[in-house]
């Protein structure tokens, strides 16, 4: 459970984006059409896009604000971000991805050999460790982008439509992992879609995104 | 083939390759500068980067003739310190590095702006400082730029001959290299020896063209 203070201002070309939004929750949905905003919210909380104005808290820390010209760079933000082309570095393998984070940040990380193995079996990761990422489905990369996101243990994970570049069979063997980790690791998650049955299945609160404003808010059924 | 050009052709090729070598670092910095970042002023160090590029290669040998020399303060503190380059293997080296530079960082600087910025982004959400993202990701993923760079600087060294020749001289056995010993061989009637340096750099062109179409294909 963590408490995420998000209120930001981005001026885009299509649109100009306008969230404000306070919630204690494990699970946030993020739910709107493309193009509504959803991946530029994402970005301004990982710190990858500067808000025009606002703030952006997780807990008590501030990450963004304008008021009081705070603006932490992204490595030291503390948030798990995982696009929705999964992004992984086309020039390691998959054990590779899944250490980055460890092997070039200076945060100090405990429990790292545990967390390791954990994120392995949870997401089914053992047979795919010597893989090139290129010969990954589109399923296998969003596993290992969300292992290789959780491996820095940051404050929250954002995961951008992390079904979208899976087909319909597939879906249903995905949405358990993460189910897995909101379960077993306690990691709040912010979760990007817009099919609202993914939403249902594990969001606590939605936010309903439409050409940069919340058009609605609720919690989830 | 005599020692001679063999001792010509093998002086050339390692001050080509310490060129290249000392070349490359600089021309990566300045490729990943002018690729990443915005700066004022940065239209203006585009085009000093890129000034060997059209100078005429005498004209750039005379500046740094000029600029290694005694009556400029950068030759009168080396001067101070013992270092003479003017007229020896150093002087070789430098006017290979000046005219091989913009070859390098341009191609270097097309490398990284082929590079995903996204990749560097999501890097720095891991906790990655710029250097590191530099070093791990950015440069690895732009190498075929880089190595592209590295071979076209190594080649325009190896052919390097006005700037060279205002600078180093022709000395036998000490400063003459393959291009600027073609021209001292006719013009002092030795065309057969011209000959044989003139196989030679042929024969070193073509390998540096195979290797780096080689290199381009198997990274493809």
């Amino acid at each position: 459970m963590i408490a995420l203070t998000i209120d930001v201002t981005l001026r885009q070309q299509a649109f100009e984006l306008h969230v404000r939004e306070s919630s204690a929750v494990e699970v946030l949905g993020v739910f709107g059409p493309s193009g509504s905003g959803k991946t530029s919210l994402l970005e301004a909380i990982a710190g990858i896009r500067t808000p025009d104005a606002g703030e952006v808290r997780v807990g008590d820390r501030v990450l963004f604000s304008s008021a009081s010209r705070i603006n932490l760079p992204a490595r030291e933000r503390h948030i798990g971000y995982v696009p929705q082309d999964a992004l992984l570095f086309p020039n390691l393998d998959v054990a590779g991805n899944i250490d980055y984070g460890v092997r070039h940040s200076r945060r100090a990380l405990a429990g790292l050999p545990q967390l390791r193995s954990t994120l392995i079996d949870i997401l089914d990761l053992g047979p795919l460790l010597a893989r090139r990422v290129q010969k990954l489905s589109g399923g296998e990369k969003q596993r290992v982008a969300i292992a290789r996101a959780l491996m820095t243990q940051p404050a929250v994970l954002l995961l951008d439509e992390p079904l979208a570049g899976v087909d319909r069979a597939r879906r249903d063997r995905i949405l358990p992992y993460v189910l897995r980790i909101r379960r077993d690791l306690h990691v709040p998650l912010v979760y990007v879609t817009h099919d609202e049955a993914e939403l249902n299945a594990i969001a606590d609160r939605v936010l309903h995104l439409e050409g940069g404003r919340v058009v609605g808010s609720a919690a989830a059924p | 083939m005599s020692a001679e050009t063999w001792a010509i052709a093998q002086f050339t090729v390692l001050m080509a390759l310490l060129a290249t070598a000392l070349t490359l670092p600089l021309a990566i910095a300045a490729g990943w500068v002018l690729a990443r970042h915005s700066f004022p002023g940065k239209a203006l160090v585009e085009t000093v980067v890129s000034l060997p590029l059209v100078l005429p290669p005498v004209a750039t040998g005379l500046l740094l003739l000029w600029l290694f020399g005694r009556r400029s303060p950068v030759g009168q503190a080396l001067d101070a310190l013992g270092i003479e380059v003017v007229f020896t293997w150093k002087a070789v080296v430098i006017a290979m590095m000046v005219v091989s530079f913009p070859l390098v960082a341009r191609s270097v600087r097309s490398g990284i702006e082929q590079v995903d910025r996204r990749y560097e982004d999501l890097a720095a959400t891991l906790g990655a400082t710029p250097f590191r993202i530099l070093r791990t990701i950015t440069l690895p993923l732009a190498s075929r730029g880089i190595v592209a760079g590295a071979i076209l600087g190594f080649s325009r060294a190896l052919g390097e001959f006005g700037a060279t020749i205002m600078v180093a001289g022709a000395i036998p056995g000490r400063t003459q290299t393959l291009a600027v010993g073609i021209y001292t061989f006719v013009e002092t009637g030795r065309e057969e020896a011209a000959w044989g340096l003139l196989l030679l750099s042929a024969l070193l062109a073509f390998g540096a063209i195979y290797v780096s179409n080689r290199l381009v294909e198997a990274r493809a």
